[in-house]
């Protein structure tokens, strides 16, 4: 069977593209992608029809040998038709997906996030529960902070402890208990208080993308670090202006 | 008169997709759609009981569209495995069909089923029966895109947040894996110049050995990520736990099945003998003990049984790489078992989710109170998929077990551990989720919906004073209504359905055996599509397969659990039951010993719990 070279890499090609662009996170790529690579399969089963030779039409005294073979050209068309569809069907869905969430990106599970999350499978077995030793105890010192946290898996009750790392991956803080409690009490809006089942996605689960922007929670901490400490304040405008200088 | 029953086989089919199209019509008209549905695949069941029944005996049978004979034309085959799949998946179907309709009745929630549901339902049963029937590869992959395509549709049913993240997933997921069946048809297509299943058998022998292995392998990866075995099965436990229950229970049951089926029918059609055979266990192994982890730190419990389904497909798996008549029969006959018990453990989720209001094990309690009936339906298959002794279960994990300690290897060993310890892993996730949502106490639950402190008030007035009852109902009727009738029902019948396996195992253990050993054997299948000189030659070609085999150190070293004696030994006839050690399954498929055991067994087991 000849195969013919240039198909052949355009086809190679298209493949590259295409697992490349599966690669990315946004969904629009993905689609791409998966074009592409649909493609570059209707290619390869052209590829593999061999040599190309008369229309598949019958003529008399003509050898079989010399027409095309038909069936790979129905197969292409099947496969065009089918991809055609799942392509209508994508767009539809990212459309869905943007109107949602704002976002072209393919959404962190959170109900991951939430296993993730649990110290352990039976948070209510291994919680400890410390003896209060002292009845003038401060309101964030409790000592069983850390046993209502660790029960509370409802994610009603508790942010996520997500946080976006500089090259793109999550990372969930291992250790719950007391921070969180601060930041809650630091006004921050709980991630899924507005349902259990089909929240819309927030600002803190869409934060695991590269594209994203910071989240608010940070800069609200960065915020309340600089008016807490008023020298800090000075420190950046004073580095300024020595380089301005 | 059986050849021209057996020839109805594309309306198997054709009807839903009839039915689809009327129901698309009555898209204004919910009851005449749900009618219309419920009768189309009532037929079709029927229909293809009929097949069964023709194929009970006679074995494979091959229908050639519009009369073009085998290598050109489009061929359907029906043979004793697919009739079965064919018969046990549109009973499934139907239990959820009319469980979907009743819930789309009842409730007219946002999240519910809605008017688009039944004609895609229609066409993802047509899909499904389609790839059972598929005589060549790219009428499978035809019937798998019907059944995808329609599978996406309901999965991203009412375009929710959730549902359209874990939509992205699954539909990337599957078009890769479609793109990978496509490129492994194009290839073989290249290789061989047909794609027709029964003539691939025969040409595919005849090329290089390591062509052979790389047609194979991608056929694999294929069916592999379809059917979500270890390293490809990350895309289920995302995507299936959003969807509405009904559309989950019928995803969980019969999709990944089809790549099952796909698997096996590569297994033994295609690339007959053994192999990939180590990898295969392997990954059994690690299909087993990785998915059945992953269910014990769920919360949910539509996730943990997505998990248990992962953890359950190694079963499958196991079986298939033993590549013996032991193994493969209890293969199918695991199938069977488990595509109904997992659907009905899925509806179950579903009507604790109506009734509690949420499926989450940490925020439910005391169910087996408030509803004693959703308890014991589903404490009957939690047990089943555990294998616990009396059903079903237990009797597929004993086959399975008996061909493992048959073949008598290190890996076939390990994985006879392997089960054993992911049955009771199985067994530990179910009583866990079963102690949590049904036996304590409400006023343990952290956060109890709103719905279930209802429904245990309600429940406790109702106890309080017998008088009063009515009032009580009166008052909250709209808010506490327990499960309905159109939901209960068809999850008792499954439920049933899966005890009758316990029942009827002795007939159906000896039919899975014979099915097996038509496939390990091919010539019946072949026979039926291509005629005898093409089956004798299939014959031959394993014949010099096992000669490669014995020769190559390295096929040698594979070839621990497989071997040719049993598919030379037996022919079509149930001759080879008596090979099974423990005599599970007797000659006679009408009165069975163990099975009579088997028959008092769970009518006590039914009334008891």
């Amino acid at each position: 069977m000849s195969v013919n070279i240039v198909l052949l890499l355009v086809m190679g090609v298209m493949y590259a593209g295409g697992v490349y662009l599966l690669l990315e996170r946004t969904l629009t790529r993905v689609l791409l992608g998966i074009l592409l690579m649909t493609n570059a399969t209707n290619m390869l089963i052209l590829i593999m029809s061999g040599a190309p030779g008369e229309a598949p039409l019958v003529e008399d005294g003509l050898d079989p040998g010399a027409y095309t073979d038909p069936l790979p050209q129905a197969l292409t068309l099947t496969a065009i038709v089918i991809s055609f569809a799942i392509t209508a069907f994508m767009l539809g869905m990212i459309y869905r997906s943007w109107k949602l969430g704002r976002r072209d990106e393919v959404l962190v599970d959170t109900e991951d996030v939430k296993v993730a999350e649990q110290p352990s499978f039976d948070a209510e077995d291994d919680a400890e529960l410390l003896e209060e030793t002292s009845e003038f105890l401060d309101e964030d010192e409790d000592p069983n902070a850390d046993y209502e946290h660790a029960t509370a898996i409802n994610p009603s009750t508790g942010p996520l402890p997500v946080k976006p790392q500089r090259d793109g991956t999550v990372r969930v803080r291992p250790t719950v208990g007391r921070r969180r409690v601060q930041e809650m009490e630091e006004g921050e809006r709980p991630v899924g208080s507005s349902g259990h089942d089909d929240h819309l996605p927030d600002e803190d689960e869409r934060a695991g993308s590269p594209r994203s922007r910071p989240p608010r929670s940070t800069e609200h901490q960065q915020d309340n670090r600089q008016d807490t400490r008023d020298g800090d304040g000075r420190a950046p405008r004073g580095r300024r202006r020595k380089g301005d200088g | 008169m059986d050849q021209g029953l057996v020839s109805l086989a594309p309306l198997a089919v054709l009807l839903p997709i009839l039915g689809a199209a009327l129901a698309f019509v009555l898209v204004r008209r919910p009851r005449a759609q749900i009618a219309v549905t419920v009768t189309t695949i009532t037929i079709t069941l029927m229909l293809e009981c009929l097949l069964l029944a023709a194929t009970w005996d006679t074995g494979a049978v091959a229908v050639f569209l519009g009369g073009w004979e085998a290598p050109w034309g489009i061929t359907m085959v029906v043979d004793r495995f697919s009739a079965l799949m064919l018969v046990i998946s549109s009973a499934v179907v139907l239990a959820v069909l009319v469980y979907a309709s009743a819930q789309g009745v009842t409730d007219q929630d946002q999240g519910g089923p809605v008017s688009i549901f039944h004609p895609t339902f229609l066409i993802l049963v047509a899909g499904v029966s389609n790839a059972f029937l598929a005589g060549d590869l790219f009428n499978l992959y035809v019937g798998f895109e019907m059944l995808l395509t329609a599978s996406y549709v309901l999965l991203t049913l009412g375009g929710t947040g959730p549902r359209v993240r874990a939509g992205v997933t699954y539909v990337v997921v599957s078009v890769i894996s479609s793109v990978v069946f496509l490129a492994a048809i194009a290839m073989i297509y290249g290789a061989t110049g047909t794609v027709n299943m029964a003539d691939l058998a025969g040409k595919l022998a005849q090329l290089d050995p390591d062509v052979q292995m790389v047609l194979h392998v991608m056929l694999l990866v294929g069916f592999g990520i379809k059917a979500a075995v270890f390293p490809l099965s990350f895309w289920l436990p995302d995507s299936y736990p959003t969807a509405p229950a009904p559309v989950t229970a019928v995803f969980a049951g019969l999709l990944t099945k089809v790549g099952v089926y796909a698997i096996v029918r590569t297994e033994t059609l295609l690339f007959p003998g053994d192999r990939v055979n180590a990898v295969l266990l392997w990954i059994a192994l690690l299909t087993m003990i990785v998915g059945i982890l992953g269910a014990l730190a769920q919360n949910d419990i539509k996730r943990v049984l997505s998990f248990t389904l992962v953890s359950h497909i190694g079963y499958m798996i196991f079986g298939l790489g033993m590549s013996n008549v032991l193994g493969l029969g209890a293969t199918i006959f695991y199938v069977v078992h488990h595509i109904t018990v997992q659907t009905s453990l899925f509806l179950v989720t579903g009507l604790i989710e109506q009734r509690a209001g949420t499926a989450n094990v940490d925020r439910l309690g005391g169910l087996a109170r408030i509803s004693p009936l959703i308890a014991i339906l589903f404490f009957l298959p939690a047990m089943n998929l555990a294998g616990i002794p009396p059903f079903s279960g237990f009797l597929g994990k004993v086959g399975l077990v008996q061909a493992g300690v048959g073949a008598d290897s290190m890996m076939a060993w390990a994985l006879v551990v392997g089960s054993v310890v992911t049955s009771l892993l199985t067994l530990l996730v179910m009583v866990r989720v079963w102690t949590r949502a049904f036996w304590r106490r409400v006023e343990d639950v952290e956060h109890p919906p709103a719905k279930l402190v209802l429904a245990m008030d309600s429940h406790e007035a109702a106890l309080a004073s017998s008088t009063a009852t009515r009032e009580a109902r009166d008052g909250r009727g709209r808010t506490v209504r327990g499960p309905t009738v159109g939901l209960v029902a068809p999850t008792i019948g499954l439920v049933a359905l899966g005890l009758s396996f316990t029942v009827l195992a002795g007939p159906l253990y000896a039919f899975a055996d014979r099915s097996a050993t038509d496939m390990l054997a091919r010539t019946p299948y072949i026979e039926a599509v291509l005629g005898e000189e093409a089956a004798a030659q299939a014959a031959l070609d394993v014949g010099q397969l096992e000669d490669r085999g014995i020769v190559t150190p390295q096929e040698e070293e594979n070839s621990g659990p497989g071997t040719f004696q049993p598919i030379e030994g037996a022919d079509s006839e149930g001759e080879d039951a008596g090979t099974r050690p423990g005599g599970e399954v007797p000659g006679d498929p009408g009165g069975a010993p163990p099975s009579q055991d088997e028959d008092t067994s769970p009518g006590t087991e039914g009334g008891t719990p």
